[in-house]
């Protein structure tokens, strides 16, 4: 079977399940395509021969009961594996080799997944086209020197490129969605407090959350089943009543109350998203959803905001990364020296500057003006949601006010590079679940994507929303191997 | 309201981040690029607004104060840059 990294998550589950190919085929496959596609960029560590031996042991005594029997995953590197080094893309870290497991990806290997290497990402999750990694930028597969997106850019670029058949990654401001868009992929930012943060290398506390990144929505569906579970090892994990997402999937969404908006509708935004916002729109009323015009007047501030609590908890955060237990260590003539040349050799310009923003609105006499001002902004974009779901069950938006740009296109330049997530931040500062599903292309073929977004905890019902327009958008992701020779 | 090199030297050594002069000058403009776009908020009257601190909504869970992890000390001291056996090693503190 030599197709068989061109199959999804759930077709190579039903093919293992019957018998009709084993896990060290599936592993095979995916190794040799990985390994013929370096140039992506999108591993930072690779795990193939151990995947390989997990894969013959899981086939002498198969389990075909799991959920992911024998499924190799690569994972984003800023979940920690035990004993496998977790770089979260910073030099910090370089040598950092976790002595314990990640809730979520212990998850996924209970159900009988079997790691296949970690994936890139931009340095501790701060950025949004993969090019702050400490270990270079990821590229996407769509096209040569085109950014994937980030953070989560190698969880996108694997995926895509079929170098795994699902992944995981993390979204505090968009890092799943925006990706996803950018690739022509499906990404799941889940409610806050639904997956378990424990053993995540954190960014924002307040706002990181992990998801699944998937080829499609019922692939996307089944790996949240997996990952999400409550943990009292996080003590944000919320013990709600979690759907069977895969099981409950259904494309009927008839009478469902869909709202747009008007907000979104931002000054400079390209006709072609515009345009595919109402295909969105229009899809959504095919499938028998109401449409109904809504109002979330705070919208503009919301990137603001996420400017001054993001990096606020980021420098909080990263205090911990001394040079005194783990990772990289400058030498220093004493111990404060020792300290500041550790974290100024160790951390990259834009994680440097978030870290000077964050100390600045926390530092005496701007707290009240900055921090105090934005978790009170945060409030007030958090009631407009909550106004808006007392008339409508999502809320449809694109998922970025353009497709992928080419690399080193807005690096020096970081507001301009902060829009990219002018829609996507509203949904994690207001903790609720947000998923991108890819919608159509832009004039030069790279894909766009739109958001779909629900009320906290209502994960199923935007699944299904996805599964149900998905299905009536027929989307075609245009990859073409450009990178293997 | 602009921020200067000072102000930028400042914050370095509050967060522990050596900074040179020519990396402070590209910080400033950064950082005044930055906050000029943040002082959008200032437009919003908040001061009857309560500030969210988490969206979780729930109080701090308590347990209890328990052992979980046992003899793992090689495996920590392992990932240390520079260890003396059952110690982390730091330049000399007390002259």
């Amino acid at each position: 079977m030599s197709d068989i990294t061109k199959q999804s998550l759930s077709e190579l589950v039903k093919n293992i399940k019957n018998k009709k190919v084993s896990s060290e085929e599936i592993t095979k496959e995916f190794v040799n395509r990985s390994e013929k596609s370096k140039e992506l960029n999108a591993y930072i560590t690779e795990d193939y021969s151990s995947a390989l031996d997990k894969a013959k042991k899981f086939d002498q005594k198969p389990n075909l009961d799991l959920k992911l029997p024998g499924i190799p995953i690569a994972v984003k590197d800023l979940f920690c594996t035990k004993d496998i080094r977790t770089t979260a893309g910073s030099k910090i870290l370089h040598n950092f080799v976790p002595t314990y497991e990640s809730t979520v990806t212990q998850n996924i290997w209970n159900e009988g997944a079997i790691l296949l290497g970690k994936l890139n990402c931009d340095e501790f999750a701060m950025g949004s086209s993969n090019e702050t990694s400490f270990f270079g930028n990821a590229q996407n597969p769509i096209d040569k020197n085109l950014v994937p997106g980030g953070s989560s850019g190698g969880s996108a670029s694997a995926v895509a490129g079929q170098l795994t058949p699902i992944t995981i990654g993390t979204d505090t401001g968009g890092s799943i969605r925006q990706p996803a868009s950018f690739t022509g992929t499906v990404g799941l930012k889940p409610t806050y407090g639904s997956c378990s943060r424990y053993g995540i290398v954190a960014f924002a506390s307040s706002l990181d959350q992990a998801g699944p990144m998937a080829q499609n929505v019922k692939d996307c569906a089944l790996l949240q089943e997996v990952i999400s579970t409550y943990d009292p090892k996080d003590s944000t994990s919320i013990n709600f009543k979690r759907n069977a997402y895969s099981k409950e999937l259904t494309n009927n969404i008839k009478g469902k109350k869909i709202g747009i908006p008007k907000e979104y509708r931002v000054e400079g935004m390209p006709k072609e998203i515009e345009d595919l916002w109402q295909k969105g729109i229009n899809y959504a009323k095919d499938c028998g959803a109401e449409i109904i015009d809504i109002s979330l007047p705070h919208t503009s501030y919301a990137l603001p905001t996420y400017y001054i609590v993001a990096p606020a908890e980021a420098s909080s955060n990263l205090a911990r990364y001394d040079g005194v237990k783990y990772g990289f260590r400058a030498k220093g003539e004493n111990l404060i020296d020792m300290y500041e040349k550790t974290r100024s050799e160790g951390f990259g310009a834009e994680v440097q500057r978030r870290i000077m923003i964050g100390t600045y609105v926390l530092s005496s006499g701007y707290y009240d003006a900055y921090y105090l001002k934005a978790q009170k902004v945060r409030k007030l974009i958090k009631n407009d949601f909550d106004e808006a779901y007392k008339k409508v069950d999502a809320i449809l938006t694109p998922s970025t006010p353009s497709a992928a740009f080419k690399i080193g296109e807005k690096k020096d330049d970081p507001v301009s590079m902060y829009l990219n997530d002018i829609f996507t931040v509203p949904v994690n500062l207001a903790g609720l679940p947000g998923i991108s599903i890819p919608a159509g292309h832009d004039s030069k073929g790279y894909p766009l994507g739109l958001q779909i977004i629900g009320k906290a905890f209502d994960e199923q019902n935007i699944l299904n929303i996805a599964y149900a327009m998905e299905e009536k958008i027929d989307f075609k992701n245009k990859i073409t191997d450009w990178w293997i020779k | 309201m602009s921020i200067d090199l000072k102000t930028i030297k400042h914050i370095s050594k509050l967060s522990r981040v050596s900074v040179d002069d020519q990396k402070a000058e590209k910080l400033a403009n950064d950082l005044n690029s930055i906050f000029k776009f943040i002082e959008k908020l200032n437009e919003l009257k908040t001061d009857k607004v309560e500030p969210l601190t988490s969206v979780a909504e729930t109080s701090l869970k308590l347990r209890s104060d328990e052992v979980k992890s046992n003899n793992i000390r090689e495996q920590i001291v392992k990932n240390s840059p520079q260890d003396n056996e059952d110690y982390f090693v730091v330049p000399k503190v007390i002259e």
